[in-house]
């Protein structure tokens, strides 16, 4: 193992690992916004805006979100969209997390039993109301664990950027294996800063799940 | 337009699934503090009914009448939500799973609805909350969470949310059915606190002995009728209708 | 520059060929995910813990790191060691293990997950554990297991495309190919994505069709 090439080139990953944490965290931004609009596109009482809601998640669910980057990036030119390469990861990326949020955030709310809309209800609070003096604030609890899955997933997806030319942690192992003929050392520096973010991610979800289960 | 003199009316309600009809043709009339108990098999449409009263099992045919206007007006989307709000408001419901908020405490859960819906600041709302506490025996525990009450006590507090709002009327569907039957008591005696005070009560029940000693009239329904309808000691003890005889000699039978 | 979707049949064999790899790599990925998951789980499950240590490092970076990471370390790390492999069996054998390890996961839980009741039923009348493994646990999860596994071989279709990254001639790149020549890169890459979802929709229906009859036997 060539630790000496390790040391040298080490920097510029730290550097790329907090282009990676600078994407996740507007791309989880963004999915978190668009996994809310989309659950309430899921849950409306519009057949319309339940179908277009229910098309968003398909669609984006069910392609590559490497080509729904590349349409953005490559072809969103074309119909008069220039972003520059971290603006697409950032919007391509973001969109396609609130594809996966939206259902995590719909099974959420979906799963407060009825009886708690219903006692709402009955009280006279309206549907607003109801939804974020009592549904909310309990499926928020239960969505913890699960929205950390989605951004788990999302840290990960991160590394699409690549493709399009973003230097962030697996663009720079890319460029670095390319360069040195290293693969095992650069994966190393890049994985282990991965692991990191990974692991810490992992563990600020797990404290605001055991945070929000208190009462 | 026909005179609405009662104070609680029901008027040919009918409710169906599809082809299945749940509810054929209710008419029944309830007076200013009178408590009528609705017995009969689970099944019988007696739920449905109660649920109706307050719209949130809307019926397909008929119409519920409070207090000399119409609960289930049809109205646009928008003047409905703001008209059927402000109608269950006046009108109290206590579930069988209670349906406590279960991320508020007691306290809060009563003081809520008051809180947005009536204009009081938030010290009234607590000292209300506190009072209806009170009132159903569970002050001492109005900073506990519903996770840490026993069933009987849940029921209590779902009972005192209920009365915050001050209503004119008050639907009970099944209130002890959840419950083991040592906790029962303790919500019947709330219950009974009520009807001495002149409470206004609809109760769907399956305790006969407590439907006999609250109540001025019992229905008994079966498949979507009211089969037999009068005093609790007619209809409890001396039914004229085989139906009733079978549901009572049944229910007996199960009981014991 | 505006779009133009007449050009589109000029060049499908070339993406229709794409395509035929794009389902081929899956094919194969997804069996060696199985296979890998099954050897990974017993491993985790039955192994001895010296064993056990190294996969559950294995396990630990393969579910810590991106996908594409993996894929380049795999694809030049084999170079590395002075095995030269094509693209596309490096491919392969990335996203083959990338699924396993997940596939493992899932089948860990599901094999914890039955009943312990049920294995001291079966060792009651008489079975052997290995019998009552086969004949009883086994049946049982591999029930629970497949509706889950159904939606990782759904992720592992869309995660084929990243193979194009290393070179591998499957639909992605197929497409990359085409906008090379024709500099239509919204039309063809839609062309794709349409590509992919209805393999995707497919996929679904098979899934839920092989759901259904679980449930029943269930």
């Amino acid at each position: 193992m060539d630790i000496e090439l390790m040391l040298k080139v080490y920097p510029f990953f730290l550097k790329a690992a907090w282009i990676t944490i600078l994407l996740s965290v507007l791309t989880a931004g963004l999915g978190l916004i668009c996994g809310i609009l989309g659950a309430s596109a899921r849950l409306s009482r519009f057949s319309i805006v339940r179908f277009l809601g229910a098309a968003y998640v398909s669609v984006f669910r069910g392609t590559p979100a490497l080509i729904q980057l590349f349409i953005l990036y490559f072809g969103g030119p074309q119909i008069g969209i220039q972003l520059d390469a971290f603006e697409a990861g950032v919007i391509g990326l973001g969109i396609n997390a609130g594809a996966y949020m939206t259902e995590t955030i719909r099974g959420g709310i979906i799963s407060i039993d009825r009886g708690q809309r219903e006692a709402a209800r009955t009280l006279g609070l309206s549907r607003w109301q109801t939804t974020y003096k009592v549904i909310l604030p309990q499926a928020a609890r239960l969505l913890v664990r699960p929205l950390g899955v989605n951004l788990n997933m999302l840290i990960k997806a991160t590394a699409l950027v690549a493709a399009i030319s973003v230097i962030e942690l697996t663009y720079t192992a890319q460029r670095y294996i390319g360069s040195t003929y290293k693969p095992f050392e650069m994966f190393l520096l890049a994985g282990v800063l991965y692991m990191i973010i990974i692991y810490a991610t992992g563990r600020g979800v797990a404290w605001l799940d055991r945070k929000v289960r208190i009462n | 337009m026909t005179e609405h003199t009662h104070f609680v009316e029901i008027r040919h309600a009918q409710k169906s699934y599809g082809a299945l009809e749940v509810l054929k043709d209710i008419s029944l009339n309830v007076e200013r503090g009178q408590i009528v108990g609705i017995i009969g098999s689970s099944g019988s449409g007696k739920s449905t009914l109660l649920r109706a009263i307050n719209d949130l099992d809307p019926l397909t045919g008929g119409e519920v009448w409070l207090d000399g206007i119409q609960v289930n007006k049809s109205l646009p989307h928008r003047q409905y939500e703001k008209h059927i709000n402000a109608m269950r408001q006046q009108i109290g419901m206590v579930f069988q799973h209670f349906n406590l908020f279960p991320h508020m405490t007691v306290r809060e859960n009563v003081a809520m609805a008051p809180k947005l819906l009536k204009e009081i600041s938030k010290e009234e709302a607590n000292q209300l909350a506190a009072e209806q506490l009170d009132h159903v025996g569970m002050l001492e525990r109005i900073d506990y969470y519903p996770s840490q009450l026993s069933g009987g006590q849940k029921q209590r507090v779902a009972i005192a949310r209920a009365l915050a709002m001050k209503p004119k009327l008050m639907l009970f569907d099944e209130a002890t059915s959840a419950l083991d039957p040592e906790l029962v008591e303790e919500v019947n005696q709330v219950m009974k606190k009520l009807a001495e005070e002149h409470m206004t009560m609809i109760i769907v029940t399956h305790e006969m002995d407590f439907a006999a000693s609250v109540c001025d009239r019992v229905l008994f329904m079966d498949k979507g009728v009211v089969v037999e309808e009068g005093p609790p000691e007619v209809v409890l003890e001396n039914p004229s209708q085989k139906r009733t005889r079978e549901f009572l000699r049944k229910h007996i039978e199960g009981a014991s | 520059m505006g779009l133009d979707f007449s050009i589109v049949p000029d060049y499908l064999d070339i993406i229709l060929l794409g395509v035929a790899w794009t389902i081929g790599i899956t094919v194969a990925s997804a069996l060696l995910s199985f296979v890998g998951g099954i050897f990974f789980a017993v491993i985790a499950l039955y192994s001895p813990w010296i064993i056990r240590q190294p996969f559950r490092l294995i396990e630990w970076v393969f579910m810590g790191t991106p996908l594409l990471l993996q894929l380049f370390l795999i694809y030049f790390g084999l170079v590395q060691i002075g095995i030269d492999l094509p693209a596309f069996v490096a491919g392969i054998i990335g996203l083959g293990l990338h699924f396993a390890v997940y596939n493992s996961e899932l089948i860990q839980t599901a094999i914890l997950a039955v009943d312990k009741g049920q294995m001291e039923a079966a060792r009651t009348l008489g079975l052997s554990r290995g019998e009552a493994l086969r004949k009883v646990v086994v049946p049982q999860a591999v029930n629970a297991v497949i509706p889950p596994i159904g939606n990782n071989m759904i992720a592992l279709l869309k995660d084929s495309a990243l193979v194009s990254v290393i070179g591998v001639s499957e639909l992605t790149l197929s497409a990359q190919r085409v906008i090379g020549k024709t500099y239509r890169p919204f039309e063809f890459y839609l062309v794709a994505a349409a590509f992919y979802y209805v393999i995707n929709l497919c996929m679904e229906w098979v899934q839920r069709k092989i759901e259904r009859r679980i449930a029943v036997s269930r």
